[in-house]
């Protein structure tokens, strides 16, 4: 029974980080309507530049700001230059082009950073919290979940009760109209990828204490964050974060109780992303979208 | 029957082709070992990509989880040879069969899903292949992967180097499926497919049965890219051994790639972008082998900015607009006479035709 337990724990620790990551994704889908696959090494990117601040002696809070302040302008510009020319009608060169960045990404990094794997410093100290028998509860996984709940709700509070927010999801909904009512489309589509840009770094900054800052970082995660996010909803943050818990878990329980996925969780991974698109696609919290035919 | 009018392009055309013709037979009798052994695996490989461009260029289908279906083949045609003593080429219908029913089984539930989450969908799938093979090592050799036998030249053709048989056997192969895949795009079996990507339920409507084309449509792109696969794997003058590094999600994004950049609704574009996959970072690798990853993402995105219909789809407009500029595009010359006529009983002026169709 204990054994079931420490796993579960172990399912949300991993599932944490998952749920970063799939907070951004989701947040890129839900203002452009777009699923971006090089949002891991964007992130990986990002916490790369935390790290170089905080090694120079900046406090580690200050250099993850600092790191998601500079993502902003960072997916802002790759949404300007990148992706608006695109079109939003051509899903394969939409598809082509974010598969571009992240080899463009991963590359530039390997090239300024180099493929040594660095020590990223931790908010949160890797200690027990809360200890029930053998089973415990680090710090570390308390922080994470906690700030991704600040985080969701701030998201709720920008969507729902701001202008920026209002118009976010004017975009997202039906961007011609959004322009005729005298949104500044442009400027909007900018801000979903700055935002999601920042919220990539803030997820590489929690995750890279556990699993070493290096290349590799967010290649293992991707398709666990996506499978996060397509549980939860893909424009639900609320569904990123809960679904990104129940992947980890899966996961781990998956791994330990049946044997076909013993080493093999990510096929239980893959299992919940066919399993949920083909009998409920819009998620456990995202709204069901009806095309017009 | 209606004789093929000699027209001026087709001509050219058919220069072109015949002296294509020559330079293909005669590579290997001219460059070297490896490098034949090079040109051997662009045509597996693009074998593999036409197979994609039914799907995806043609079809509107993305699929990022193509070098799954490569590596079946592979791993089939390796598994066959090398523990149970088949011959390499009786390998090749049971690589494709499987492949095949595989496609078919992705393609039913990709029914339910299309654009941007079937990409996902894929690219978990290709993402998990790798994961797969080491899972059944038993059978697969796990990470160290299964040493294949030399695929030799029998008897008849023993003037033959090894590397010179695999090149043109594969080479026969390819000739073949892309004859096969260009009459079927011609078709209306293929007409019925493009309809699909280009309007689903207008395709419907003029009684194109979806579940079948589509389904039908990822089996056989998927059959195409496990024979690739497959003749990949009969490359042994330089590639000894199969191992689930060379069939990683990395593989599948070079066949993408390859795709765009030669031209995604093409027959001809695979040919050329797997030309430019195998050699490219090979090339810019020596003049700096950091930064040439970064120009690849770089040049994939340009292709989508600045020809999204890839090199092909850049020289149809290339040739059209050169057409056009010369005054000797046929159809606009029509277009203008007729409306001479129509406009004016004057046979002096020219009416400005405005607005008129390109």
């Amino acid at each position: 029974m204990e054994l079931f337990f420490n796993q579960v724990i172990n399912g949300i620790q991993q599932g944490a980080i998952y749920a970063a990551l799939a907070l951004a994704l989701v947040l890129i889908f839900r203002s452009n309507s777009l699923l971006n696959f090089a949002q891991g090494e964007m992130a990986m990117f990002s916490t790369f530049i935390a790290w170089i601040l905080a090694d120079n002696g900046f406090p580690v809070v200050f250099a993850i700001l600092a790191a998601m302040a500079v993502s902003v302008v960072g997916g802002a510009i790759i949404e300007r230059t990148l992706i608006r020319p695109v079109g939003s009608d051509n899903v394969l060169a939409i598809v082509i082009v974010t598969i571009g960045i992240f080899i463009a990404t991963n590359a530039l990094a390997g090239w300024i950073y180099g493929t040594d794997g660095r020590v990223f410093p931790r908010i949160f100290a890797n200690e027990s919290l809360v200890t029930f028998g053998d089973v415990t509860v680090t710090q570390e996984t308390t922080g994470i979940i906690a700030i991704l709940l600040v985080v969701v709700g701030l998201l709720y509070l920008l969507f729902q009760h701001t202008k920026v927010g209002l118009a976010m999801r004017a975009v997202s909904s039906n961007a011609e109209s959004a322009q005729l009512v005298g949104i500044r489309v442009g400027r909007i589509l900018m801000l979903g990828w700055g935002l999601a840009a920042a919220l990539g770094a803030l997820a590489g900054s929690l995750a890279a204490p556990q699993l070493n800052l290096s290349l590799n970082l967010m290649q293992g995660l991707l398709i666990y964050a996506f499978a996060a996010a397509t549980l939860g909803g893909f424009d639900s943050p609320l569904g990123a974060v809960v679904g990104g818990l129940i992947v980890g878990v899966t996961q781990t329980l998956a791994g330990q109780y049946i044997d076909f996925f013993d080493g093999f969780e990510l096929g239980s991974a893959f299992l919940l992303i066919l399993v949920v698109l083909l009998v409920r696609p819009q998620g456990l919290f995202g709204r069901a979208v009806v095309t017009r035919v | 029957m209606t004789r093929l009018a000699l027209t001026p392009r087709r001509v050219v055309l058919g220069v072109l082709a015949v002296v294509l013709a020559v330079v293909v037979l005669y590579i290997p009798q001219y460059f070297v070992e490896f490098r034949t052994a090079q040109f051997t695996s662009v045509i597996a490989i693009s074998i593999a990509v036409l197979g994609l461009a039914l799907l995806t260029g043609f079809n509107g289908q993305i699929s990022v989880g193509h070098g799954a279906f490569f590596g079946v083949g592979a791993y089939t045609t390796a598994i066959l040879t090398a523990d149970h003593g088949w011959s390499h080429l009786s390998t090749v219908p049971v690589a494709m069969i499987l492949c095949l029913a595989i496609g078919v089984m992705v393609g039913l539930p990709a029914l339910r899903i299309s654009g941007l989450y079937l990409a996902l969908v894929t690219l978990a799938l290709a993402t998990l292949f790798p994961l797969v093979i080491q899972k059944y090592s038993d059978v697969t050799g796990g990470s160290t992967g299964i040493g294949v036998p030399d695929f030799e030249p029998p008897d008849w053709a023993s003037g033959l180097t090894e590397d010179q048989w695999a090149y043109y056997v594969i080479l026969a192969f390819a000739v073949v499926t892309f004859v096969l895949v260009r009459n079927l795009i011609r078709s209306r079996v293929g007409r019925a497919i493009i309809a699909i990507r280009d309007g689903e339920v207008a395709a419907e409507v003029l009684g194109v049965n979806l579940a079948r084309y589509k389904v039908a449509t990822f089996g056989i792109s998927a059959m195409i890219a496990g024979l690739g696969g497959s003749l990949f794997v009969m490359n042994t003058a330089v590639l000894d051994r199969v191992d689930p590094s060379q069939y990683t999600i990395a593989r599948s994004i070079e066949f993408l790639a390859a795709l765009v950049i030669g031209g995604a609704a093409t027959i001809m574009g695979p040919v050329l972008g797997s030309l430019f996959i195998v050699f490219v970072p090979e090339f810019s690798s020596d003049i700096n082998a950091e930064l040439s990853r970064v120009i690849f993402g770089g040049v994939l995105i340009v292709m989508m900015l600045v020809l999204p219909g890839g090199v092909l789809g850049g020289l149809t407009r290339l040739e059209a607009g050169t057409l056009r500029r010369l005054g000797r595009d046929r159809q606009w010359r029509r277009l203008r006479a007729t409306a001479a006529e129509a406009d004016s009983p004057d046979p002096d002026g020219s009416p400005t035709v405005d607005g008129a169709a390109t």
